[in-house]
């Protein structure tokens, strides 16, 4: 999944006035001032009386971009943040093109390895991050237990690391200097209607089966869309690849080659590009199996249709994001970024995402915030022993119901591929559009 | 002297509509011409002079198909908008005698025109379904037993939605060309023998000209920019100019995008005028 969820630009804000910016610099002058001629010295002292006035503007993709997380930053750190969600496209056009937008930019890793080398963003220091511990193995080496493989495409850990503080070089190891906090991630998989098909999917490959004929579907974003295609292509046999997340233009034109003569076949019956399309068509029957995002699953559930996130043998397509600091972000400004980054980690919004189907950087914080029961059926894929509620309280999963997939360590442990950003982009895409027109 | 001062005069008068022109028209298209040969990377885009961006496009067969598809749907909805809408404009003009109701029904026609287009072509989805009201309809009635595909997320759809769309566009300068013909024309056809017909073929659909050359420019340069319709009523699976410009936008190669829309801009332009040709609109306005 891209974290678009809706794309609809939406701004949440708990509070705001524009003028409170240009007090917030002003305050973040006098501050300095009162530093640097030492009249005082305990600085955050001066600073937590400050805060207050801060705002920090933070946009991303919907997913995390949740109004519940700026409340309850108001309520323990008090600041004000500011969130506006845009879709993934937009957000890294923003990134880029317009550096003094935001100062907390929400961005998928594989935008971030587009985004970061332009230089509108600044690592942050680990060194000042309390809660840095607690951040889970799979975003500092790419590996979640000490044995598990480290997937193709591009890994968080990849791109998590800058080899200095004025640096857009990735670090090949794990340095003082991160790009990105990771936030949200999940694994990505396809959704089936049980109740359609009569016999098991075991197999990316199945997509493809003639048996669903004019009832199968697969999102139309490229970077996205060729990865599944590509999980697909490599189960049938039909092409074999170095690196899924890097092909090279003979591993793209073979895939697509394949695909287009699965849709000239008339295998699908529609393609998708925003969450609410994939919901709608699961939801009236004319997909009975496609590429599909856990809450989207989450949403046909909702509407008492027989949904199932299917676990495959070849395993999953994953994705991530993160937070990440705004190049031009400095004194109290910097210093509340820092903390509401930290805070981010420290368990209140791990726990948040957790109940949503998402998965949190810091599981171990986390853990501090959920029930035993709902941990049990989140994280260990154990059977729920009362009703799963969702973070806003609605009933999710009746007493008994087990997670599709299992835990997470058997959903994470078994990614077969992250999302990314080829070298071969440009040729990427335009095969992608030949498909699309064929 | 005195025509050097009406002169300048004329000059300053047109210079407000000069100044509008220059900023909103002829500088963002002069943009996008420039910015059409200039170099891509992931995230930037880099001044150059290239003609990659062209040459890609006007050499690849993906390109040709895309137009061929635009074109086809444009033409279709063309067709099907000229029938329907010089129905209704004539019915309106010539059937209804009081202006009173020709009010009120023309009214009727643009009151779907108060909603959104993308509501209006959202609700055929569900009414067009496998499992929609009209393949329910057919089935419950004996009519087909398997329900029938084509309706949604095909050729048909985007048809079907774009004529839904756009016949109002049709109806409007038809009705407005006919309301001006001269009655009298019409009975001095009749008295010299001339059938329903010939009336309608040698002097309505004439003196009509006007009316359906602006609609058809509307309707056509509507339809061959359009990308939200393809991609909903096609279920992603068809491929327009439009829609190609929109995922190069998305995918942040602004030069490629500013190629395609130059080359569609051109294309657009020369059906304008092949149009134009045909029907002195000036003239005849």
């Amino acid at each position: 999944m891209t974290i678009e969820k809706k794309i609809s630009k939406k701004t949440i804000e708990t509070e705001t006035g524009v003028s409170r910016r240009g007090f917030v610099k002003g305050a973040a002058v006098v501050t300095g001032a009162a530093i640097g001629s030492g009249a005082i010295t305990g600085f955050p002292t001066i600073w937590a009386q400050n805060i207050k006035d801060v705002t920090l503007r933070q946009f991303g993709t919907g997913v995390s971009n949740i109004n519940a997380v700026a409340d309850k930053v108001k309520e323990d750190l008090g600041f004000t943040l500011q969130m506006t969600a845009l879709d993934s496209d937009a957000v890294a056009q923003r990134a880029v093109t317009q550096p003094n937008s935001f100062d907390i930019a929400d961005i998928e890793y594989w935008i971030c390895k587009k985004v970061f080398p332009a230089g509108t963003m600044q690592p942050m220091d680990t060194t000042k991050l309390k809660n840095y511990q607690y951040i889970s193995k799979l975003f500092i080496d790419g590996k979640l237990t000490p044995d598990s493989e480290i997937a193709q495409g591009t890994a968080p850990h990849t791109v998590g690391f800058v080899e200095g503080a004025d640096s857009v070089e990735f670090a090949s190891a794990p340095t003082q200097w991160m790009t990105l906090i990771p936030t949200i991630y999940n694994a990505d998989t396809l959704g089936i209607r049980p109740d359609l098909i009569d016999r098991e999917i075991t197999s990316w490959a199945d997509l493809l089966d003639p048996a669903f004929k004019g009832k199968a579907s697969i999102l139309n974003i490229p970077s996205i869309g060729i990865m599944d295609a590509a999980m697909v292509c490599e189960a049938m046999g039909e092409v074999t690849y170095g690196d899924k997340g890097n092909m090279t233009q003979e591993e793209i034109d073979k895939t697509i080659a394949v695909m287009i003569d699965a849709k000239k076949a008339g295998q699908f019956r529609a393609f998708w590009k925003s969450f609410d399309e994939s919901v709608n068509l699961m939801a009236s029957g004319e997909v009975v199996i496609q590429s599909m995002w856990s809450p989207a699953v989450a949403a046909v559930r909702s509407k008492g249709i027989a949904c199932k996130y299917q676990p495959l043998k070849e395993g999953y397509r994953a994705w991530g994001g993160g937070i990440g600091l705004a190049k031009h972000l400095s004194g109290l400004e910097l210093e509340a970024a820092y903390e509401y980054i930290d805070w981010y980690l420290s368990g209140w919004v791990g726990a948040y995402l957790n109940r949503q189907g998402y998965y949190s950087a810091a599981p171990e914080t986390a853990k501090k915030f959920m029930s035993e029961d709902e941990w049990g059926f989140w994280m260990e894929g154990k059977a729920a022993e009362g009703d799963i509620l969702s973070p806003e309280g609605k009933v999710m999963e009746k007493a008994g119901a087990v997670r599709d997939g299992g835990s997470y360590e058997e959903r994470m442990g078994s990614v077969a591929c992250w999302n990314s950003v080829m070298d071969e982009n440009k040729h990427m895409v335009r095969k992608w559009n030949e498909f699309i027109a064929a | 002297m005195a025509s050097d001062t009406s002169k300048r005069s004329s000059y300053f008068l047109i210079s407000p509509m000069a100044l509008i022109f220059a900023v909103f028209l002829v500088i963002p298209l002069l943009t996008i011409v420039v910015v059409s040969f200039w170099d891509y990377d992931e995230y930037r885009i880099l001044p150059d002079f290239i003609l990659e961006n062209y040459k890609y496009l006007l050499g690849s067969s993906v390109t040709w198909s895309i137009y061929l598809n635009t074109l086809k749907y444009a033409v279709l909805t063309w067709v099907f908008t000229l029938l329907i809408g010089f129905t209704v404009a004539y019915f309106l003009a010539f059937h209804v005698r009081s202006l009173t109701w020709q009010i009120v029904l023309f009214m009727l026609c643009t009151i779907p025109f108060w909603t959104s287009n993308i509501i209006r072509m959202i609700s055929w989805i569900p009414f067009l379904g496998r499992n929609g009201l009209l393949n329910s309809a057919l089935i419950n009635l004996g009519i087909v037993d398997q329900p029938l595909e084509f309706l949604l997320f095909s050729d048909f759809a985007v048809v079907l939605a774009d004529v839904h769309l756009y016949t109002l566009f049709m109806v409007v300068p038809i009705f407005n060309s006919m309301m001006r013909i001269d009655r009298s024309l019409i009975e001095a056809a009749r008295d010299a023998g001339a059938s329903g017909f010939e009336t309608l073929k040698s002097v309505i659909v004439p003196l009509s000209k006007p009316g359906i050359a602006i609609g058809s420019i509307f309707v056509i340069t509507v339809v061959m920019g359009d990308f939200i319709t393809v991609r909903l009523m096609s279920g992603g699976q068809s491929a327009s100019v439009g829609l190609q410009i929109s995922n190069e936008i998305g995918l942040l190669q602004y030069p490629a995008a500013a190629a395609s829309a130059v080359v569609l801009l051109i294309t657009v332009l020369l059906i304008v005028t092949a149009l134009l040709r045909l029907v002195d609109i000036r003239k005849e306005l």
